[in-house]
């Protein structure tokens, strides 16, 4: 089991980094997304697999470590947050460029001539 | 005490002169005296107990863990030093003054004048050394801003930008240095280094101690490469240049080397590098000073040759060395600023400053010519001028002095730099007071008034008094501050006119009869002058600044070329290659915790999952496509947390990617459909190398972790969850009650997230957005835009996901659910309206703003925190009890579920300000009406009014 969730982690990470590396923004939000669930997934098995004994209390005694449950839970909303963010980001930025390019075109930057040279 | 005082005085005082300026520039002049001569006489009161022989300390801890303490101390060379600059201070602000003309802003330059002034007294009186660096780049950053006063002039700008570059890099230079050396001697107090010269010396780090020391000390003082920005800060006012340039800031580099000289002056390498540095700047200094036309340039390069001079006195090493150098500085700051302000009235009465215009103002400002002349005479070197004295000592010094075993060099190098200088100081007199008067001076020239020439009357008295009586008026000074420098018993020396025969009494007649010829040849000399290479230090300067930058812009157009995927292409691979180097640095063994034997339907997810990736990998340009199967690997991921024994992430992850699939739906209508593919075979190598690599790395580190063993940190968590907490969900638990703070940041970085979002979009229905927007058409649009089988069904789902929602809610703190969960339940639920009805028809229904619903959370979950401190607990505390309600019974109500519910509302704010965002923009692009159909709750008769008329 531990095997598939590894290499399941693994398998996200590469397709998400894929994505990211891109050029449109489209890719990289869902690449994002990906590495957002690897991401989580890692976090969360830093409590190691357990089966059957969610954290809350009962008459059983044992339990799984409850605290990366806890980061992963508020990672999940604020990564929602970040891709909500970027999408309207790239949103925003196709409808003033009509492309979605990742890009910065060239010019944009050229240095500043200096003043008194 | 007093010693922190006299430092901080004219930083305190400095805000003074900006606010007396109003009250006129006589009274702003006499306030901003007031705070240099109250610090004058602060520091004079000390002055008994020093000629004592007494050395005064003062200190309080700053920062001790890195040795920065806020020490002080004064003995005759900090004395000596903090007396010039505050002596010389008072003279400049009284000429300056007269100086700057009604149009300058009189208080913004004493403010920076006043500011300079504390930095140096600071440099002088410190102890520690690192306290000492503070006001070392202070003088760098003031005289910036002194240099560049007259902001609107170029040469001003690039003076002050030139001196900043020079003078801060060797800042730079000395913070290493002395940062080594207070590692070597174990303290960063100079009262305890200087007495621990022996450890230094004997360091392996001598020398790199010693270069980068004198990289500070040489920029600062214009030395021999160094020397060429400070004739190019001559730009600055002539109060600037008078007290900068040749009183105080270029000293700071020469009492650096005093104040060390015990420590540095008995090795080797400071005789090998501090002599003939000093030695080729005084000869270089003194050359292009003779052929300067522009009065304050041939003063600013004769200050470089007369700094080079000290700098080799220090550089000797040997006592009467020192002590020449000490006499030196006193004469040099009396006669050098004399001539300066002498050369400002010039300017400022005749209009001009080029010697080639000027002659014969000995009978049109007789005053002001006497009192150069004196000067001058003195940086000639003629007898019974100090100028004279000190020159001769120095002389004597180096006719004994014997460089790498030839006897002749610095005599004879000496000896002419004396002659050049006699020559130029000849130059600056006789062409321009004496000869006929000429008339066609842009001005008419007369003595300036009286508190002009002052300033210059005062300096003028000891160049004389101390030429004719050496010892009685500079003796105990001279031999306060040397004693100071050496720190130990001084050796016979005697300041006096006459010394016998010595050899220096020859070499000191060559110098002048030499220099009289000079000048009398200086057609010849420059004739000969022009015909030797002139390599320009500045044109230097500038091929070397530029090839900075251009290497830096060269740099910054391959990495920095705009490129997003590249810049994330060099983050992560930079990433990967550390992870591999520590990888393959440590031993390997595998895990030894117990594995999960495999189950077949978490193979067949595994397959699943992989299959999706696979897909992904080759489809992704079906944007669509995509988006779906993204969303099949969040089911999986619910999965994997449901299967592990993470009830509340399953929920949580399941509810989240609903909210952002619909939110990824709706930008993807306005985006374009597909992405087009990229060609470039090596590029999509390039990135599946790069991508595979971390996806390898990554799943090798999570299988690593996976089949180890660990020690949890959360048994106090489980432990505390139900007594301290009053929840039997730990995790919910820790999200509200013992992470609570990170919780409440987290809705606060939610809501800021949302109100971006609701300021990126608010304004795009203007400008080029609105034109893409109508440019926008759907070519597959269902005629049936919203179908009646689900309107009815959201509309019936929409109690029943609140009830969902409430139950999820409250039952949070003891079984999976809480504020998140409901919150996002709730969005969903409404978003289900907007999806049936269109943007337009839920946004008339919607009573409650979202902003106000963020707010309202955020303000909620912090009342709820701070509601604990009444009861003087920590923020954030939490408390519980149980209540009797009829029907339900017992339950237990925990404070926390007020925190959670400013969490969940907050959520609910933020997922739908973000959709309801998004889709307002989307309506721009519908060509449908605003539906009115089954299920509709009427509406109030204004709003239908008026949307009926905006809808059909």
């Amino acid at each position: 089991m531990e095997l598939l969730v590894a290499s399941a982690v693994g398998l996200m990470t590469a397709v998400g980094v894929y994505l990211l590396l891109q050029r449109r923004t489209f890719p990289i939000i869902i690449g994002l997304t990906l590495l957002s669930y690897a991401v989580n997934v890692f976090l969360f098995s830093a409590g190691r697999l357990v089966v059957n004994l969610p954290p809350i209390i009962s008459d059983a005694g044992a339990y799984t470590d409850p605290l990366p449950q806890a980061l992963v839970l508020t990672a999940i909303v604020i990564s929602f947050g970040m891709t909500a963010l970027i999408v309207v980001l790239a949103l925003r930025s196709f409808l003033e460029t009509e492309n979605d390019n990742a890009d910065i075109p060239g010019e944009d930057l050229a240095p500043e001539a200096e003043a008194d040279r | 005490m007093l010693l922190a005082v006299v430092t901080l005085t004219p930083f305190l005082g400095a805000v003074i002169p900006l606010l007396a300026i109003r009250y006129g520039r006589n009274f702003c002049a006499l306030a901003t005296g007031a705070v240099t001569l109250t610090a004058l006489v602060l520091l004079l009161s000390q002055a008994p107990a020093v000629y004592r022989g007494d050395v005064i300390t003062w200190s309080v801890p700053w920062l001790p863990m890195i040795g920065l303490s806020f020490s002080f101390f004064v003995d005759g060379l900090g004395l000596f030093f903090a007396a010039l600059i505050l002596g010389m201070g008072l003279l400049i602000i009284l000429y300056a003054r007269y100086y700057l003309s009604a149009d300058d802003p009189l208080g913004l330059f004493y403010f920076y004048l006043l500011m300079f002034q504390g930095a140096m007294v600071g440099i002088v009186l410190s102890d520690n050394i690192l306290l000492m660096l503070v006001f070392w780049e202070l003088t760098s950053l003031t005289s910036f801003l002194l240099i560049g006063y007259w902001r609107h002039l170029p040469e001003s700008r690039q003076g002050a930008r030139m001196a900043l570059i020079v003078t801060g890099g060797g800042g730079l230079s000395l913070i290493a240095g002395m940062l080594m050396l207070g590692h070597i001697a174990g303290s960063y107090e100079i009262t305890e280094i200087l007495q621990r010269g022996e450890i230094i010396r004997s360091s392996p780090l001598l020398v790199p101690t010693l270069l980068l020391i004198l990289g500070g000390a040489f920029t600062k003082s214009a030395q021999f490469p160094f020397h060429f920005w400070l004739p190019h800060a001559m730009a600055a006012p002539t109060p600037v240049s008078a007290y900068l340039h040749s009183a105080t800031m270029v000293k700071a580099g020469l009492f650096l080397m005093g104040r060390l000289w015990p420590v540095f002056a008995p090795t080797e390498a400071w005789f090998l590098i501090v002599a003939p540095v000093g030695l080729i700047t005084m000869l270089i200094g003194a050359w292009i000073a003779l052929f300067k036309d522009d009065l304050k340039a041939l003063l600013a390069f004769s200050t470089v040759s007369h700094l080079g001079l000290i700098t080799m006195l220090f550089g000797l090493g040997t006592p009467l060395g020192a002590i020449a150098a000490v006499f030196h500085i006193v004469n040099h700051a009396t006669f050098k600023a004399a001539l300066f302000m002498s050369a400002g009235i010039i300017d400022h009465e005749a209009g001009t400053r080029d010697i080639r215009r000027l002659g014969g103002l000995l009978t049109l400002m007789p005053i002001t010519a006497t009192l150069a002349i004196l000067a001058a005479a003195s940086m000639a070197g003629i007898p019974l001028f100090n100028g004279f004295l000190s020159k001769e000592m120095m002389l004597e010094e180096t006719a004994h002095t014997v460089y790498a075993g030839i006897v002749w060099l610095f005599p004879v190098l000496a000896t002419i730099g004396a002659l050049l200088s006699a020559a130029y100081s000849f130059r600056f007199a006789i062409s321009t007071f004496f000869g006929p008067p000429r008339d066609d001076y842009p001005h008419k020239p007369h003595d300036p008034p009286l508190g002009m020439w002052l300033p210059v009357a005062i300096l003028v008295v000891p160049v004389v008094a101390i030429g004719v009586l050496p010892a009685l008026t500079a003796g105990p000074i001279v031999e306060r501050t040397a004693l100071a420098v050496v720190g130990e018993a001084l050796p016979d020396y005697k300041l006096a006119i006459w010394h016998g025969l010595t050899p220096a009494l020859f070499m000191s007649l060559i110098a002048l009869a030499g220099g009289a010829m000079l000048f009398g040849l200086y057609r010849y000399a420059d004739a000969i002058r022009l015909a030797l290479p002139r390599p320009d230090a500045k044109r230097i300067y500038d091929a070397v600044l530029s090839a900075l930058v251009n290497g830096s812009r060269a740099i910054i157009d391959v990495t920095h070329n705009g490129s997003l995927p590249r810049y994330a292409g060099i983050i992560i691979g930079v990433i990967v290659a550390v992870g591999l180097v520590g990888f393959l640095a440590s031993p390997h063994e595998a895990g030894t915790r117990e594995i999960i034997p495999m189950s077949f339907p978490a193979g067949v997810a595994w397959i699943v999952l992989a299959a999706i990736c696979v897909a992904l990998l080759f489809w992704h340009g079906d944007r669509l496509l995509a988006l779906i199967l993204t969303s099949g690997v969040g089911l999986i991921v619910s999965l994997v947390f449901l299967h592990f024994s993470a009830p509340d992430l399953a929920l949580t992850q399941i509810s989240v990617d609903v909210v952002t699939t619909i939110l990824l739906l709706l930008a993807l209508n306005l985006l374009p459909k597909t992405t087009p593919a990229e060609t470039d075979a090596a590029g999509r190598l390039g990135r599946g190398g790069l991508a595979a690599a971390v996806g390898l790395g990554v799943g090798a580190l999570t299988y690593a972790i996976l089949t180890r063993d660990f020690q949890t940190i959360s048994d106090y968590h489980l432990a505390q969850a139900k007594p301290g907490g009053g929840g039997t969900n730990v995790v919910n638990v820790i999200l509200v009650d013992f992470r609570g703070f990170d919780t409440f940041g987290e809705i606060i970085v939610l809501g800021i997230a949302a109100i971006t979002i609701f300021a990126l979009l608010d304004n795009a229905l203007r400008g080029a957005a609105r034109k893409t927007l109508e440019s926008i058409r759907h070519p597959l649009q269902s005629k049936d835009a919203h179908p009646l089988i689900l309107v009815v069904a959201t509309r019936i789902l929409l109690p029943l996901a609140l009830t969902v929602a409430v139950f999820i809610f409250l039952r949070g703190h003891n079984e999976p659910g809480g504020g998140f969960i409901a919150g996002l339940i709730v969005a969903i639920a409404l978003i289900m309206q907007y999806l049936a009805s269109g943007y337009a028809w839920a946004a008339q229904r919607a009573r409650i703003d979202s902003q106000a619903m963020i707010g309202s959370g955020v303000a909620i979950a912090g009342i709820a925190g701070l509601t604990s401190l009444f009861f003087d607990w920590p923020f954030l505390t939490s408390t519980y009890t149980h209540v009797e309600l009829p029907l339900v019974g017992e339950i237990e109500i925990a404070s926390a579920v007020a925190f959670d519910l400013g969490v969940f509302l907050t959520v609910v704010g933020v997922v739908m300000l973000s959709l309801a965002q998004i889709s307002r923009v989307e309506e721009r692009t519908e060509r449908q009406p605003v539906p009115k159909g089954p299920m509709d709750i009427p509406l109030k008769q204004g709003r239908i009014v008026s949307s009926s008329k905006g809808g059909n």
